[in-house]
């Protein structure tokens, strides 16, 4: 492969467009990451009897909470791959055939 | 043991030898099979590139779910209630994490081990050094807590003495990974993954049984027997900035677990590895949401003053409701598989620490990168041995030890370590050389440093009446600090042939182009 046709492809918006689409997804998902977790683990530090209050019967709400931030971990992680399979791979592997075609 | 307590945990049973046998013939067989596919480095370190995504998803959770999270988080929940649910959260919440920043550049960057995407474009002699002192630190730490651990369950479980379990998982850890490298490594671990989650999900069944497969029934029935209070928070997450910088520990410390990186070089591309890491973060979410369950269980069942008078710290809760509610045969079944839950785990870890030995000091630091196939096997397999005989040394001279904090140490050391530079020689093109070294000392260092002077250690282990540094975990004062030095180091001098790299260092992570 030419060192013409990568710095062409460095330099085109399609790769410039996927780099920063790839970070953009990944850092709202990280985002939203730490505040399900450190929203948790911060509630708990400061207000623990939001934690205490009843469901009715004596199963106290912090249960499902700390359920969620397992379940909703796992959610996230699901999204990004959901994401990356119909919308990133696709195009990385446009780029990747014009990387080719262009030998 | 007083009468009272009818249990036949301590003494090895015909069952608990039986399942252990099997088990132990199995992942043997399993060894002698993979030893004759084990020959290039790439088999050796990587099984051949050819782990698909399922199976490497279950050795990822066979690599990461411990004894310790086992045995320890259901023992947490049973004698401290929602404090062991907390815990159990902070262990599955680093692996969304893992996808989203590194899971597919390290795929797509790497050959064996994390250092080769550290040194990509750096200088090759001082950033391997650096980085395999930071991945073997956070490894040998890791390795020390896990060998005590084994040492005292395997004792408190079949009745054997400390020196011989440690000794005894030693010798069979090295078996897998001496002939049968990374290929039998993983089979062990994904066999020990789906002996694990059948276990504990039997043991969740047969809990949930007696309160009519009512959750809202068992936790009355703790209630009725504890207080309200067994359901609530209690003591473990008090101080704010405490639980953050363990969060942070926990979180982005698995980030920088150089036996968790590693085996995204086992599957054929990037896509696996993505999927691979839904699939642990699926098993290890399920493991850990089912746990609680088993600790709530033995707490209504068994008792919290039973389960504490076998063990202080509780380890034998899960095995205790086992043995009330399945017999004595499932107890030997449970403890079979806690034993070879401890064996994959230091199986990865000890591959983890040869490869740091063999693949980033002898061929890229004495060999500057030139060594035949052949003789890099030699050395791994020498480095095996090397690392297997100082993990039996260490777990015996740390006989009888508090060494709880040296698992918080080592995610500390991974987080402050080996997670800031991996991070930056991906994204940032003028991070360099200087900059990289810098930072894994400053990581090291200071969460060494601060962990010895934290009530952790300056105060439960030295007994000084006052701790000089406030927190139990350094990472929120040693990961900014070793990016910050990483970033004020490599803005001071530039490195053109590190920068001239950065963007076949980019093709390669978002295209992979080149990958190996």
């Amino acid at each position: 492969m030419s060192s013409d046709s990568k710095s062409r492809l460095l330099a085109s918006p399609a790769f410039h467009s996927l780099v920063a689409r790839r970070w953009r997804v990944s850092l709202v998902l990280t985002a939203l990451l730490f505040v399900l977790y450190y929203g948790y683990i911060l509630l708990i530090a400061v207000n623990k009897p939001a934690l205490a209050a009843s469901m009715g019967g004596v199963t106290p709400i912090g249960i499902p909470m700390g359920a969620a931030v397992i379940v909703g971990s796992w959610v996230l992680t699901a999204l990004y791959i959901v994401w990356a399979n119909r919308s990133h791979d696709p195009e990385v592997e446009r780029l990747r055939a014009e990387l080719a075609r262009h030998d | 043991m007083p009468p009272t307590l009818d249990t036949s945990l301590g003494t090895p049973t015909a069952s608990a030898v039986l399942f252990f046998l099997v088990i132990a013939a199995l992942t043997l067989a399993v060894t002698w099979w993979a030893a004759r596919r084990t020959r290039s480095t790439k088999e050796f370190y990587a099984a051949g590139r050819a782990v698909g995504a399922l199976e490497n998803g279950l050795a990822l959770a066979g690599d990461y779910m411990s004894a310790a999270s086992f045995l320890g988080i259901a023992g947490l929940v049973a004698l401290r209630g929602y404090d062991g649910m907390i815990y159990a959260t902070g262990w599955l919440v680093g692996w969304p994490a893992l996808m989203f920043l590194l899971a597919e550049p390290v795929r797509n960057l790497g050959k064996f081990t994390f250092a080769d995407v550290v040194a990509f474009r750096l200088r090759q002699v001082p950033v391997r050094i650096a980085s395999a002192f930071g991945g073997i630190l956070t490894v040998l730490f890791y390795t020390i807590a896990q060998m005590v651990g084994a040492g005292n369950l395997i004792r408190l479980m079949f009745g054997i003495p400390y020196e011989w379990a440690v000794t005894g998982v030693g010798l069979v850890m090295l078996a897998y990974v001496l002939f049968g490298g990374m290929i039998a490594t993983t089979w062990v671990q994904i066999i020990k993954a789906v002996l694990l989650l059948f276990g504990v999900s039997v043991l969740t069944v047969l809990v949930l049984a007696q309160f009519d497969f009512s959750p809202p029934r068992l936790y009355e029935a703790v209630a009725a027997r504890y207080g309200q209070a067994a359901l609530q928070p209690g003591g473990l997450v008090t101080d704010p900035y405490d639980a953050v910088s363990l969060g942070l520990a926990l979180m982005l410390g698995l980030l920088g677990l150089p036996h968790i990186l590693m085996r995204f070089y086992t599957v054929p591309d990037a896509r696996a590895a993505r999927a691979s890491v839904l699939y642990a973060t699926g098993f290890i979410g399920y493991f850990y949401l089912i746990i609680p369950i088993v600790g709530f269980g033995a707490s209504a069942l068994v008792g919290r003053e039973t389960i504490a008078k076998v063990d202080a710290g509780g380890n034998m809760a899960a095995p205790l409701v086992a043995e009330l509610l399945g017999g004595t045969p499932f107890l030997g079944f449970i403890a079979a598989v806690a034993f070879a839950t401890i064996l994959a785990v230091v199986a990865g870890l000890t591959l983890a620490g040869a490869s740091a030995l063999s693949h980033d000091i002898f061929v890229h630091v004495v060999r500057r990168g030139h060594a035949e196939d052949h003789e890099q096997v030699r050395v791994a397999r020498v480095a095996t041995i090397v690392f297997g005989i100082l993990a039996v040394l260490l777990g015996i001279v740390f006989k009888g030890q508090n060494v709880a904090f040296m698992v918080g140490l080592a995610f500390a050391i991974a987080c402050s370590a080996n997670f800031p530079p991996l991070l930056l020689s991906i994204v940032w093109r003028r991070f360099n050389t200087p900059g990289a070294v810098c930072s894994i000392a400053t990581g090291a260092g200071l969460s060494v440093l601060l962990i010895v002077l934290s009530p952790t250690v300056w105060v439960d282990i030295f007994h000084y009446p006052q701790a000089i540094f406030p927190l139990r975990n350094p990472a929120i004062v040693s990961m900014p600090c070793a990016f910050l030095v990483a970033i004020a180091v490599s803005l001071m001098a530039r490195e053109p042939s590190a920068e001239a790299m950065f963007d076949d260092e980019k093709l390669r992570t978002y295209l992979g182009v080149g990958a190996e």
